[in-house]
């Protein structure tokens, strides 16, 4: 069977890796190659690179990291953050990138997500949808790492994705965003129920049960964090063997 | 030298990578005298079946890769392994390589998620060199929506997804195909990749 997913995220500004917190208060934590290196070390079944300088700024993808960590690391890659056209798509995916994750270009241009897919393969395309709750059981969708409500229903926009091609979904929650009160189950749930592509859980992981939760009560097929392992409150190895002690199959 | 084999499909870099890191001495090729030349060819690939072959055919290469395919050693990974068989129908029936008999379809798996993305377990079938210096209980790293359909004797190993999917296949001679990328399956892809080059004669 499929093992189910343990995924650092490492925040990358400046080709430093850093933390926010809600999206504030951004803390320096290191180099991203040699974090990379060392969730490799652990077991991470995939890293994932999000440049949020690159949605803030508009500054390009940080290639030159991207490049490194693909020549020393031996895991999937998937970049997001900054990619607004095929050419960035090309170029990132040149650079070692397995996927791409594209989030508030998705949404202010659907088709590029389509065109992706069409050009590149539904596999390297990943959306990020950074949703928040706005009554039970509804969600919107924000752009512009979690600052501009496009009221955008969730559920509307995850089957709008899937058709255009989207290959998975990583769906955050504003909500639960650096709380570290646990993934949203609810909203993982109701995600997970209305598509067929595999959808990651990120935004709210803070203690080692988290994981196993959402692997038990959502249909997630992998579960990402940043903080957490960036400052080394867990291992990648100590939530995998958590998880497998809870029947839960991993790598 | 092993030729990886460039002809517009996927991330060939990271195959590249993963022998450079490894030191083991690689190049990326389009023609057909520098896979004449190779100690052995890795044919990479990632798109869809009838797009690959077409590629092929117009860049000359499916003649050189046949004949070269039968005198030293040749691994397919992902797609590359598919266009292996005899027959693709992904969107349209289509001619593949035809070194293995076989053909390659739709994964048909029920209330299972589909690509089959993600780490997956090898469970050994029959005995193969790329195989010797791995456990029981690995993990190899699988993206495709489409599987082959071939003889239990050309399955090295397996992986349960809805049934029985060909993981690693191998015609008992210089022919091996990864459905899985080795050149991201951590540390037991590299170890894959290294008894691969280990057959250079």
């Amino acid at each position: 069977m499929l093992a189910k997913r343990i995924i650092p995220c490492l925040d990358v500004r400046d080709g430093k890796v850093v933390k926010g917190v809600n999206f504030e208060g951004i803390r320096d934590v290191g180099d991203p190659v040699e974090c990379a290196e060392e969730y490799n070390r652990q077991g991470a079944d995939e890293i994932v690179f999000y440049d949020i300088t690159a949605s803030y700024e508009g500054r390009g993808v940080f290639l030159d990291v991207v490049r490194e960590t693909a020549k020393k690391v031996f895991v999937p890659l998937t970049v997001g953050g900054g990619i607004k056209n095929i050419d960035n798509i090309r170029e990132t995916l040149r650079a070692g990138a397995d996927k791409v994750s594209v989030n508030s270009q998705a949404v202010l241009n659907p088709q590029l997500v389509r065109e992706g897919a069409d050009i590149f393969g539904s596999q390297c395309i990943c959306v990020g949808i950074d949703a928040k709750k706005i009554a039970e059981n509804k969600w919107t969708v924000y752009i512009n790492g979690g600052r501009v409500d496009m009221k955008l229903d969730l559920i509307e926009w995850v089957h709008t994705i899937e058709k255009l091609g989207a290959g998975e979904i990583c769906l955050n929650s504003i909500d639960a965003d650096g709380t570290k009160e646990g993934f949203d189950i609810p909203m993982l749930r109701a995600v997970c129920d209305n598509c067929s592509i595999p959808v990651i859980a990120s935004g709210g992981a803070g203690k080692i049960s988290d994981f196993s939760e959402v692997f038990e009560k959502t249909g997630a097929t992998a579960a990402l964090a940043a903080s957490l392992f960036h400052f080394r409150e867990l291992t990648v190895g100590q939530v995998k063997e958590h998880c497998r002690e809870k029947g839960v199959i991993v790598r | 030298m092993i030729a990886i084999i460039d002809y517009g499909a996927g991330n060939i870099f990271s195959v590249k990578n993963a022998l450079d890191h490894l030191g083991l001495e690689s190049r990326l090729v389009s023609d057909e005298k520098s896979v004449r030349n190779a100690d052995a060819v890795i044919l990479p690939g990632v798109g869809a079946f009838p797009w690959a072959m077409n590629k092929l055919n117009s860049s000359g290469l499916v003649g050189v890769i046949c004949d070269e395919a039968r005198k030293k050693p040749f691994l397919g990974i992902c797609l590359g392994m598919q266009l292996i068989f005899s027959k693709g129908y992904e969107f349209e029936e289509c001619d593949g390589l035809g070194l293995i008999e076989g053909a390659v379809r739709k994964i048909e798996a029920p209330g299972l998620i589909i690509p089959h993305m993600g780490w997956n377990r090898l469970e050994k079938l029959n005995d193969c060199p790329l195989l010797h210096d791995i456990g029981d209980n690995e993990y190899v790293y699988f993206v495709h929506s489409y599987r082959a359909e071939c003889s239990d004797d050309n399955i090295a190993a397996y992986c349960e997804y809805g049934g029985r999917v060909p993981a690693l296949v191998y015609d008992g001679g210089y022919v091996y195909g990864a459905q899985f990328h080795p050149e991201k399956s951590g540390d037991t892809g590299l170890k894959i990749l290294k008894s691969f080059a280990a057959l250079i004669k």
